[in-house]
């Protein structure tokens, strides 16, 4: 599978991925290589196998919801911005 | 003998006999450290003076009259492992200044049993490598030869137990990351079994992949560290409820009654002359404690590397998706809309290996994609762990190299990441099925070690301690130690 460049940009804007123009010409030349030695997998037939999720069986694990002692505000705020006890971001809308 | 040339077990005898005290041998590491690290840089930060006043501490407890598995050992921790009070970076640019708030479940439990922490040893990015050149800060370098890498992506830790740089310490391993760097600097490294050790303030790479484990001068080394850190965690849904059996008591000296399987798949092309001579060696050695050796077939070997990358990959894609600048670490100061400003963060803040990790899972997880790999992944990952199964009805364990070579140099691979990928063929197929593993070392090549990889059937750390035991102690290659 040869990923284009336009392919590379795409994936990048989906993981919300800043990419230089040297890395975006380096990544599809990488990643098409990678890609096609993975289709290796190719060869095997999966058709009737089950997909394995997790190697040991576990499921549905919950604990008791009781309330424990907290982090102090101090030591868990570490937001690069912040205001008070709030952490600061961007506008999110215009 | 200096005070940090001591394993373990041996300190914990002269700790307990009085010879001398936490602080004494605490600051013969540091010492140590501050000599050698310009060297190894194996360290990305040491906290010298928590680990001068936790000796202390010990020291208090043991005049009091208390003992514990650990009291008074100075151990090294993977950047990876959050630990209170100490910057925890996972060698990435992007969590630069982050101090975690709280100790894993894993340090909890080794300062509990009385442990000295050192400080935080260097690691791939985000544990994402081979060889510690991922590192968003430096490279670590292999005491054997400095000009080679110490393996990884715990290779901080494999290079300070190698170096005499602590007593011990402990790594991750997704892929091989403990094993590995392990093999490549004559250290005993354990991956135990999926869900063995707790993961709460472990920082996640690959969620069904990573495990905690052990770094080790030896053997009962790594039996002592994962007694401490093994167990169930109510804070960490996906650690087994199970009985912690007692370690020291499966360090047995002879392989009487054992059937060890080695699986040809492991062997032959790609794997050096002089590291298939050296396990074929070992196994004669066991053969001679007592141990049946029988042949066996892991078919589906070949399929494990594409497997692994595309489920690391696309399991790490979203792990990675929280590091967007805001509640902690680096952020990019420029942007004027939250978009750009999660770009231009990541962008800043992830080396080029995370990049193409998430650009991989991305893809792999990404509409009408999803079903042609990590779908059909997930279904070879049956048949890998299918062939373990199979395997361990015949025997009780698997002997494999842990690496197809000895160490490699210092960017030699950096421009091939499908070159740095193949290192890891020998361990990486574990993970997928979830047993454990250790790597011990099993001689030399031109002055470099070479890793014996032995692998168990779920929960069995038991048997895999044994044999690495037995065989350790018939052979003299771990008391090999760099001329540094």
């Amino acid at each position: 599978m040869k990923l284009d460049r336009d392919q590379v940009l795409h994936i990048a804007e989906l993981a919300k991925l800043g990419l230089s123009a040297e890395e975006a010409d380096r990544f599809t030349v990488q990643l098409s290589a990678i890609l096609e030695y993975f289709e290796l997998l190719d060869q095997l037939d999966t058709g009737a196998i089950p997909p394995t999720a997790m190697a040991i069986d576990q499921h549905n694990v919950l604990r008791k919801d009781s309330a424990g002692a907290s982090l102090p505000v101090e030591t868990v705020l570490q937001a690069p911005r912040t205001i008070g006890q709030f952490i600061a971001v961007k506008a999110v809308l215009d | 003998m200096e005070l940090y040339e001591l394993s373990i077990h041996e300190a914990l005898e002269g700790l307990r006999s009085r010879q001398f005290s936490s602080v004494k041998l605490t600051q013969a590491v540091l010492e140590r450290i501050a000599q050698i690290e310009p060297k190894t840089q194996a360290y990305l930060c040491v906290a010298q003076e928590q680990a001068l006043s936790s000796a202390e501490e010990a020291d208090r407890r043991r005049a009091a009259g208390a003992d514990a598995t650990l009291l008074g050992i100075p151990l090294a921790i993977k950047d990876i492992i959050c630990t209170e009070g100490i910057p925890t970076t996972c060698g990435s640019r992007i969590l630069q200044g982050f101090v975690p708030p709280y100790d894993a479940t894993v340090i909890r439990k080794l300062r509990q049993a009385g442990a000295v922490i050192l400080g935080k040893t260097n690691t791939d990015e985000f544990a994402m490598g081979s060889s510690t050149e991922n590192s968003g800060y430096f490279t670590s370098h292999n005491p054997w030869d400095l000009e080679r890498v110490p393996g990884g992506s715990s290779g901080g830790s494999a290079a300070a137990v190698c170096a005499n740089e602590c007593l011990g310490a402990l790594g991750s391993d997704t892929g091989g990351s403990i094993r590995q760097p392990a093999s490549l600097c004559g250290i005993a490294g354990l991956k135990p079994t999926y869900g063995r050790v707790s993961r709460y303030g472990v920082v996640a790479y690959a969620s069904s992949l990573d495990q905690v484990g052990t770094l080790g001068k030896d053997v009962r080394d790594n039996a002592l560290l994962l007694q401490v850190i093994a167990g169930h965690d109510p804070e960490d849904s996906t650690s087994a409820d199970k009985a912690v059996p007692d370690y020291q008591a499966s360090l047995l000296p002879d392989l009487k009654g054992i059937t060890l399987g080695v699986p040809h798949e492991f062997f032959g092309e790609g794997i050096q002359t002089e590291v298939e001579q050296s396990i074929r060696q070992a196994l004669d050695v066991m053969r001679s404690l007592g141990a049946c050796i029988i042949e066996v077939s892991l078919p589906h070997t070949r399929y494990s590397l594409p497997v692994y990358y595309l489920i690391s990959t696309a399991e790490a894609s979203a792990n990675l998706a929280r590091y967007d600048g805001i509640r902690y670490g680096a952020t990019d100061e420029q942007a004027r809309e939250i978009w750009e400003a999660y770009r231009r963060t990541r962008e800043e803040g992830f080396g080029a290996e995370v990049k193409r990790r998430i650009m991989l899972g991305t893809y792999a997880l990404s509409a009408g994609y999803y079903d042609a790999y990590y779908l059909k992944a997930q279904k070879a990952r049956t048949l890998i762990k299918q062939d373990y199964d199979r395997a361990f009805q015949e025997c009780q364990a698997l002997i494999t190299p842990t690496t197809p070579t000895p160490a490699f140099r210092i960017g030699e691979k950096v421009n091939d990441p499908l070159a740095m990928y193949m290192e890891d063929i020998c361990t990486l197929s574990l993970n997928l099925s979830g047993n454990c593993g250790i790597s011990i070392p099993c001689g030399f090549v031109n002055g470099l070690p070479v890793g014996l990889q032995i692998l168990g059937n779920a929960f069995d750390e038991v048997t895999i301690l044994h044999v690495a035991h037995a065989y350790e102690q018939a052979t003299a290659w771990h008391l090999q130690k760099p001329a540094l």
